[in-house]
């Protein structure tokens, strides 16, 4: 059975979902610590 | 933490690629289906893991359903012991281990299973106290999620060359796994969106419901005709120890992986709550960081 590709298929597209979803915490972890960092810094600012 | 976290990536890689070698490599072929059953490698230890992340958030979505009143809290700990102790004795009773013998499955793996379910219950509670239940029920749901997708596309994937169509209408193994990736996307649908006080109550609730879907699932292929093949341990049939040990193998590198990925989004989980108390904070006009949040956030942040 020439199903060779069916299988490197599946491999490759279990390693796309998992780097697309690591890809989308590394995101949302960036975007988060700036906006804490933004919150910080405008704390200090109305303080001073 | 961090070097933890360093050495644990490491570990984890070297043992997928270690995995991925054995499964492409050393592993023999399929004298039926060829090559293409090496899927199996992936497709499998991704449904188990999932099914663990699932069950993990139903454990933590019923304590943290319960906490709401100590006689629950109380209740719900005796229900679940009580639960592990008749169902180890069930599985030894002579009409249970017939049953469960004419379809491979041994009495004391039930039972084993079943008695680890009180412990695990009850550890859960310690290592998570109060609104972190909440925070791991978040993050196992979307791991859950993420590994019961590969699942549901590796698995038509491997089906287009063995059965001959990518998907089987109706296959109650099928259908049921495809309902049970709507039913967590449904509730992590609810907790992005939902903006009420009430949103982890009812999230928890959905878990709590839609987890009944697992044992669907895992069973379907015991009780019900269908398109697909029994399960390769505990299911009566046999399977090639070298295939075994890769299996095996496999699934432990998918483990440590989601544990990697469950502790990333753990961490996220608790950024974002920082975010939203800080942005509650600057709301009363406070600095952030200072005090507690109020039960509902001013500003909802998104993950």
């Amino acid at each position: 059975m020439n199903s060779i590709k069916f299988l490197f298929a599946a491999y490759i597209a279990t390693w796309v979902i998992h780097g697309t979803y690591l890809g989308t915490l590394v995101r949302r972890f960036g975007r988060l610590k700036k906006e804490l960092g933004d919150l910080h810094t405008k704390d200090k600012a109305s303080t001073v | 933490m961090k070097r933890g976290f360093l050495i644990l990536s490491i570990l984890t890689a070297i043992l997928l690629a270690y995995a991925l070698y054995q499964a492409l490599v050393v592993a023999p072929t399929d004298a039926l289906q060829g090559n293409v059953y090496r899927i199996i490698y992936y497709h499998v230890p991704s449904a188990w893991t999932a099914f663990l992340l699932f069950f993990i958030n139903f454990v933590a979505s019923v304590q943290y359903l319960a906490r709401a009143k100590p006689s629950a809290q109380t209740a719900a700990k005796w229900i679940v012991i009580g639960i592990g102790v008749a169902g180890a004795i069930a599985a030894f009773l002579p009409p249970v281990q017939q049953e469960l013998n004419s379809i491979g499955m041994r009495p004391s793996a039930l039972a084993t299973t079943v008695l680890l379910l009180p412990v695990f219950y009850l550890l859960l509670g310690k290592l998570f106290p109060g609104e972190r239940l909440d925070m791991l029920a978040v993050t196992s749901a979307e791991v859950g999620v993420v590994f019961c997708t590969i699942v549901l596309v590796t698995g038509p994937i491997w089906a287009r060359p063995v059965w001959g169509i990518w998907w089987a209408p109706g296959d109650i193994r099928l259908t049921s796994t495809l309902v049970l990736w709507l039913i967590y996307v449904s509730y992590l649908l609810l907790r992005r969106f939902s903006n009420s006080a009430q949103t982890q109550m009812l999230a928890a609730a959905l878990a709590v419901s839609g987890a009944l879907d697992v044992p669907l699932v895992y069973f379907s292929i015991w009780f019900f005709r269908t398109q697909h093949p029994q399960p390769v341990i505990g299911g009566g049939g046999s399977m090639d120890p070298r295939m075994l040990h890769t299996l095996l193998l496999s699934w432990v590198a998918f483990l440590l992986f989601a544990f990697l990925v469950c502790w990333s989004r753990f961490r996220l989980e608790v950024l974002r709550r920082e975010v939203e108390e800080a942005y509650a904070m600057e709301s009363l006009g406070e600095p952030a960081g200072v005090g507690s949040a109020p039960s509902m956030p001013l500003k909802r942040s998104t993950p």
